[in-house]
């Protein structure tokens, strides 16, 4: 319950937000919060809220694994590398060939997510293949 | 007129006779309802009422197991005639989810895909802790810690990283 106190803004935020299939749960002294974002922008503001709250996220007493709602077949998604190319590859795991690269600011379409880490994309270019999804982001 | 009083008094007094015999027979109700009790005090929530020997147990309790042994119990007392059972069992609470945390394996090949992409930072895993080691800027220890928090860890333990 300490915790839930220590992070009640971010809880309540992520209620106040329109996160759905909000789960908080403690476990072992660590808060677990998942959740579906409606937008990016409303994931980006409760990491920012995380963050004020446990500054660069270094005590390590919450998981929080927030998806984005809108990212769906079909839509366009945003590469967020730090600044490197985005990796397609030819299947969903590092160890698969890289077939294409997409640059950081471009817009890719998803076709299928594989699984939460592993989506298949389409860049404009035409390349098809698997990209890691921590690099995406749904373009709102 | 004599009569009719001696007549009414020997009828009252005959009356009165036959009622302290009933009584005497008779186990009181709130003696039952002592036994009764103390016979449930292993099952919290129960409370019974006894009226002519007759025994209703109300209440709420965990499980139904729990009703029959309450019912058990009374029907065990001394001088109970009958039990009505009116204990409602409460609904299960919704057992709180388990956090599924990745198994090791998995989250190995995860932290593994997500790690080659900041140089200058080593990651282990066991008993689904990550543990971060190296340095990093605070941005990109973010974009990090949102990917490691993705795999559905355990923890994320960073107290071997320093942010510049």
């Amino acid at each position: 319950m300490a915790l839930q106190e220590k992070y009640k803004e971010l809880i309540d935020a992520a209620q106040s937000s329109g996160t759905t299939n909000l789960q908080v749960n403690e476990q072992d002294g660590v808060l677990h919060i998942d959740g579906e974002a409606p937008t990016g922008a409303v994931k980006d503001q409760l990491w920012d809220i995380y963050g004020k709250i446990d500054p660069n996220f270094l005590t390590g007493d919450v998981v929080m694994n927030i998806n984005v709602a809108t990212a769906v077949a079909g839509a366009k998604l945003e590469v967020i590398t730090d600044s490197t190319n985005l990796n397609i590859r030819k299947g969903p795991g590092t160890d698969q060939p890289i077939v294409g690269k997409a640059a950081k600011g471009e817009t890719v379409s998803l076709i299928s997510k594989q699984s939460d880490q592993w989506w298949l994309i389409r860049t404009d270019a035409g390349e098809e293949g698997y990209a890691y999804a921590q690099y995406l982001q749904p373009v709102e | 007129m004599t009569m009719r009083i001696k007549q009414l008094a020997s009828i009252v007094l005959v009356m009165g006779l036959m009622l302290m015999v009933a009584c005497k027979g008779k186990p009181k109700d709130a003696d039952i309802q002592a036994a009764v009790t103390s016979s449930l005090t292993a099952i919290p929530g129960v409370t019974a009422d006894v009226k002519d020997g007759a025994v209703t147990l109300s209440g709420q309790v965990a499980s139904e197991a729990d009703k029959t042994a309450a019912e058990a119990a009374a029907k065990a007392s001394k001088d109970v005639k009958s039990v009505t059972n009116n204990i409602t069992v409460a609904a299960p609470v919704a057992a709180t989810p388990q956090v599924a945390i990745t198994a090791d394996d998995a989250l190995k090949t995860g932290v593994a895909a997500v790690v080659k992409d900041f140089p200058g930072i080593t990651a282990d895993v066991k008993d689904g802790i990550i543990s971060i080691k190296g340095e990093s800027t605070a941005a990109k220890w973010k974009t990090l810690k949102m990917a490691l928090d993705a795999l559905k860890p355990k923890r994320v333990d960073a107290s071997g990283l320093k942010v510049k």
